[in-house]
């Protein structure tokens, strides 16, 4: 199942993807570690620090080696085999190893929402997924969305309503306003529903759609125009 | 992060064997662990993925409902025997995260969720007893506008995040678990913990044990129930002071209560003393004062949360209003 690997930049057998992006990833990881641990034994020896947290924690780190996994993801239709990291995120895993780059990373931390993407057809932060968790799941991305050139009612109303200022929110905005209009046609309820007392089926009022979509910030603070395509989106879906 | 092994479980013996070894933890949906070792907080050497486990389904058996330890807030939150019977806990469940975030957490995983303390959270403060027993409390002498006013300790006063917890402990729920040695029940009020000299322990579930189901008793407050988050964001917050309120009135007179707090203790505050209080008198702002005055009785503030005490008390005043109130037609 899992195999243990040599050296960090080993690149994947399996991998579909061009070596170069592989390979890249890992050796920032381990770039990346490699600098950490080197400036907490540093900052040690320097302050003469007998009892460090950090050290502690990266001691911890060093009691395993990284572990591998081959997985199937199915994205957008189409069945990928990876051989990953155990640490990857269905994010990364998207990103860096698909190159499908239109989910974005944000906050890395599920606070954001800008990762949002479809897992077999729930809207979940891909961030805080791991892919090995996604293995054998469907995933539909902002790629996924359109049927060749003719883009999903959500895009194009959010194009029609300019729904997005700089944009970088907006594959997950969508993401998660195409989850939304689904839930909502199953009748599901959210702390507005209480608040107004409709708990049976819920009218999708503009506050009701501030309310499902508020696990997806915008910065420049587009929402106006975003409550308007979703608005405009959920009478186009009902009609 | 550090390096792990990755195991999905496929009965719940077979997963329980696995966690006995050193380092393991069980995954469910990931939302707080993955974070948590994203923050170097969590370090486990294997994650046992519990969510495959045949544990995603609600039943009811006679009066009380059985909820499997892997169903989804979101599920939980819109399922119609939930919605019907217990619309407090649906409530509560859509009152937390955000709907990413509920398609993910798991029944189970929202039991364990662990405290939002920012000195708890951030490894670059030595001083957490929660995360290195001994270390001293950053948060004490910190800035602790978010921390307990209720049951805290000298060695912690971290509070415990969940909305779905205080909706549990307002209805009485019991958590069921296996282990090595086999099955256990055990009753709400005794599954978390207060931080005493421990804080380093949230609950009393031993490491090797299971959360398999959360059992609700007979439904009494399906026509009188609200949760109250008052938070610093409209949505997608956490709570400065949650209250989870549930009424069985007859003729306007109240049969009986269930009265929990979140954000404001180590563990969901339930007030017996409140519900006792509230059984058998006539609804009415006075009683709902009496009833907040109980149940926030013995609060001790910090230095940056005094305005705690009060915001309790007038959620709780509300909270029972508004359940009084009723399901509106």
């Amino acid at each position: 199942m899992s195999s243990q690997r040599c050296t960090d930049i080993e690149e994947h057998p399996d991998s579909p993807l061009p070596d170069q992006s592989t390979s890249l990833t890992d050796v920032e990881l381990s770039r990346r570690s490699f600098v950490k641990a080197a400036g907490i034994l540093t900052a040690a020896t320097a302050t003469g620090i007998p009892h460090l947290a950090a050290a502690e924690d990266t001691q911890a780190a060093a009691a395993t080696t990284p572990q591998t996994m081959t997985l199937t993801l199915k994205v957008n239709g189409t069945p990928h085999s990876l051989t990953l990291d155990t640490r990857t995120s269905l994010l990364d895993a998207l990103r860096e190893h698909l190159l499908l780059t239109g989910s974005k990373k944000g906050c890395d931390h599920g606070q954001c929402g800008a990762c949002t993407v479809l897992l077999d057809g729930r809207r979940v932060n891909s961030c805080l997924t791991l892919a090995v968790v996604a293995n054998g799941a469907e995933v539909t991305t902002i790629e996924g969305l359109a049927n060749g050139d003719t883009l999903h009612p959500v895009q194009a109303a959010f194009l029609e309503h300019d729904g997005f200022q700089c944009g970088y929110c907006t594959p997950g905005q969508i993401c998660s306003a195409v989850a939304l209009l689904k839930e909502h046609k199953y009748n599901t309820l959210s702390t507005v529903s209480f608040e107004t007392g409709n708990t049976t089926s819920p009218e999708l009022t503009d506050n009701e759609i501030r309310e499902r979509l508020s696990g997806n910030i915008c910065r420049c603070g587009a929402y106006p125009n975003i409550v308007a395509a979703v608005r405009a989106a959920a009478k186009g879906v009902s009609a | 992060m550090n390096p792990f092994n990755y195991q999905r479980a496929t009965a719940p013996e077979e997963a329980v064997h696995a966690v006995s070894a050193h380092g393991a933890k069980f995954l469910g949906g990931g939302t707080n662990l993955v974070d948590l070792m994203r923050y170097n907080v969590e370090h486990p050497t294997t994650l046992i993925d519990v969510s495959h486990l045949n544990f995603t389904q609600i039943t009811n058996t006679g009066n009380t409902a059985l909820i499997g330890a892997g169903v989804r807030n979101s599920d939980l939150a819109n399922h119609e025997t939930i919605r019907t019977n217990y619309p407090l806990l649906s409530q509560a469940l859509l009152s937390g995260a955000s709907p990413q975030l509920r398609n993910m957490a798991t029944t189970g995983g929202n039991l364990l969720q662990r405290t939002r303390c920012y000195y708890f959270m951030d490894t670059a403060f030595p001083a957490c007893n929660k995360r290195n027993p001994g270390s001293g409390c950053a948060a004490i002498k910190g800035f602790n506008r978010i921390h307990a006013i209720l049951g805290a300790s000298e060695q912690c006063i971290a509070t415990n995040p969940s909305d779905m917890n205080v909706a549990l402990a307002a209805l009485n729920a019991t958590i069921h678990v296996q282990g090595p040695k086999g099955k256990r029940t055990i009753p709400f009020a005794d599954f978390h913990r207060l931080p005493g000299t421990t804080p380093q322990l949230d609950t009393n579930l031993q490491p090797d044990e299971l959360i398999t189901a959360v059992e609700l008793p007979a439904p009494k407050f399906a026509k009188h129930s609200y949760y109250l988050k008052v938070r610093d964001r409209q949505s997608y917050a956490f709570a400065l002071v949650s209250v989870a309120a549930g009424l069985e009135i007859d003729s306007n007179t109240i049969q009986s209560a269930g009265l929990a707090l979140g954000g404001v203790a180590h563990k969901p505050w339930r007030s017996l003393e409140a519900e006792k209080f509230l059984a058998g008198t006539i609804v009415s702002p006075d009683a709902f004062r009496k009833a907040a005055d109980l149940a926030v009785a013995g609060a001790k503030p910090q230095e940056h949360n005094a305005f705690k005490i009060e915001l309790a008390k007038q959620s709780i005043v509300r909270a029972l209003t508004l359940a009084a109130q009723g399901v509106q037609a």
